[in-house]
């Protein structure tokens, strides 16, 4: 979710994760048509400058690709590319965190794993 | 595209010995919204008021399209300026002032006038000087929408408008400036609220420009450090600080001025938070600190 009072990552970033999110999760399928600019714009009430640095970032990556005077649509692989980067992301993220602070508290990579099994029962 | 651009040359404005404007230099491009945003008494309804031709400049020159502004119908024709009209003594009623306006603007699109009607619920039969001031200023906005002049100025437009409102307001610039693009100017300091309006931000004080930039760079234009107090303190040493906080032993820095990579990998490393500054941030501390 866009938050425009999380000052802790820019907002671009969080437009452009918005979208990604929405690739990952097939809400956006591979030639689905994005959100425009101006939508985001207007939902958001975020800046044009600051949505279209988002979305360029993704053009830039061949995650969408712009039709002229259609608009923008997400590419073919987007999916894959974006699983692969946020898999990478994914340890840096969430498992070097993670690892230290068990570390501190003294909990064994077979507790971890126990936590782990135990959370993922608890939310299916 | 029927969008004008604006030059100003040098423009001092004196009312006897005060001098509302100070050597203002400004290029504002066509087909863009421009944010003015000063202080109260800064001068914005004295710069807007020249831009409309509405009084000549002490000295200096003010072109629109590049022709000079001042008594020249031509170009006085494709600016619409709506400001905080008096109508105390206005007993027409809202319906007939929108009429009188289509005639006098070329462009007055009269269907695009009665959607927004329709949309800000105004009550046009009724005597314009029995309207609520919100309503007077949405019957402004409903003209200076419509008008679709090719150089179109709301000088604190919202004034008296409820939040719905406002974002109607809003809305409407953003939509039509899509499908009709002109050139927008909207004095506020309603900045937190109108900020992703703009293309480009203009910040004036005390008569002065303080700020001139498109909205792209102004995210660049400052930071927020925040950490461990001692490391903030030597990381921030040799920036210019808008403003600064400490809570215990960690403190928060806003600096101006660019961060480069490097820069942020330092913080990194430091372990140093770095956020974004926002308009109104900016706003308050670059105008705090000129007072």
């Amino acid at each position: 979710m866009v938050n425009p009072s999380d000052s802790t990552k820019p907002l671009f970033l969080q437009i452009r994760e918005l979208i990604e999110d929405q690739i990952v999760n097939d809400q956006l399928k591979e030639g689905d048509q994005a959100p425009s600019t101006n939508q985001l714009v207007n939902f958001y009430k975020i800046n044009h400058a600051t949505v279209s640095k988002g979305i360029t970032q993704l053009v830039d990556e061949g995650i969408l690709f712009k039709k002229r005077g259609i608009g923008m649509f997400v590419a073919e692989g987007a999916k894959k590319t974006l699983v692969q980067q946020r898999k990478k992301a994914f340890v840096d993220n969430y498992v070097t965190g993670l690892v230290q602070e068990a570390e501190k508290l003294g909990i064994t990579e077979q507790e971890i794993i126990e936590l782990i099994k135990s959370t993922k029962g608890r939310d299916a | 595209m029927m969008a004008a651009s604006v030059q100003l040359n040098d423009v001092t404005l004196k009312f006897k010995k005060f001098e509302a404007l100070k050597d203002v230099s400004l290029t504002l491009e066509a087909g863009k919204i421009h944010g003015l945003i000063g202080r109260n008494g800064a001068g914005k309804t004295s710069l807007l008021s020249l831009i409309a031709a509405f009084r000549e400049p002490t000295s200096g020159g003010i072109f629109v399209d590049g022709s000079p502004v001042f008594e020249n119908p031509e170009k006085m024709e494709q600016v619409a300026f709506v400001y905080d009209k008096d109508y105390k003594e206005e007993t027409e009623k809202a319906k007939k002032l929108i009429a009188l306006a289509s005639h006098y603007r070329p462009h007055f699109d009269m269907d695009y006038a009665e959607q927004l009607i329709k949309r800000f619920k105004l009550p046009v039969n009724k005597p314009v000087n029995k309207l609520s001031k919100g309503m007077q200023s949405a019957m402004n906005v409903v003209m200076g929408l419509a008008s679709r002049a090719p150089l179109t100025i709301f000088d604190e437009a919202y004034l008296g408008m409820d939040a719905p409102a406002r974002e109607i307001f809003y809305k409407e610039i953003l939509k039509d400036q899509e499908e009709h693009p002109r050139t927008f100017i909207l004095s506020t300091h309603l900045v937190s609220e109108m900020d992703y309006l703009f293309d480009h931000v203009v910040i004036i004080d005390q008569g002065q420009l303080v700020l001139n930039e498109p909205y792209e760079t102004l995210e660049a234009r400052g930071a927020s450090v925040t950490g461990a107090a001692s490391d903030v303190e030597a990381f921030t040493a040799d920036m210019k600080h808008l403003n600064e906080q400490q809570l215990g032993g960690t403190k928060s820095v806003m600096v101006y001025g660019e961060l480069d990579e490097s820069k942020r990998r330092e913080a990194q490393t430091l372990g140093l938070e770095i956020g974004p500054v926002s308009l109104q941030d900016l706003f308050i501390y670059l105008t705090e600190e000129a007072n």
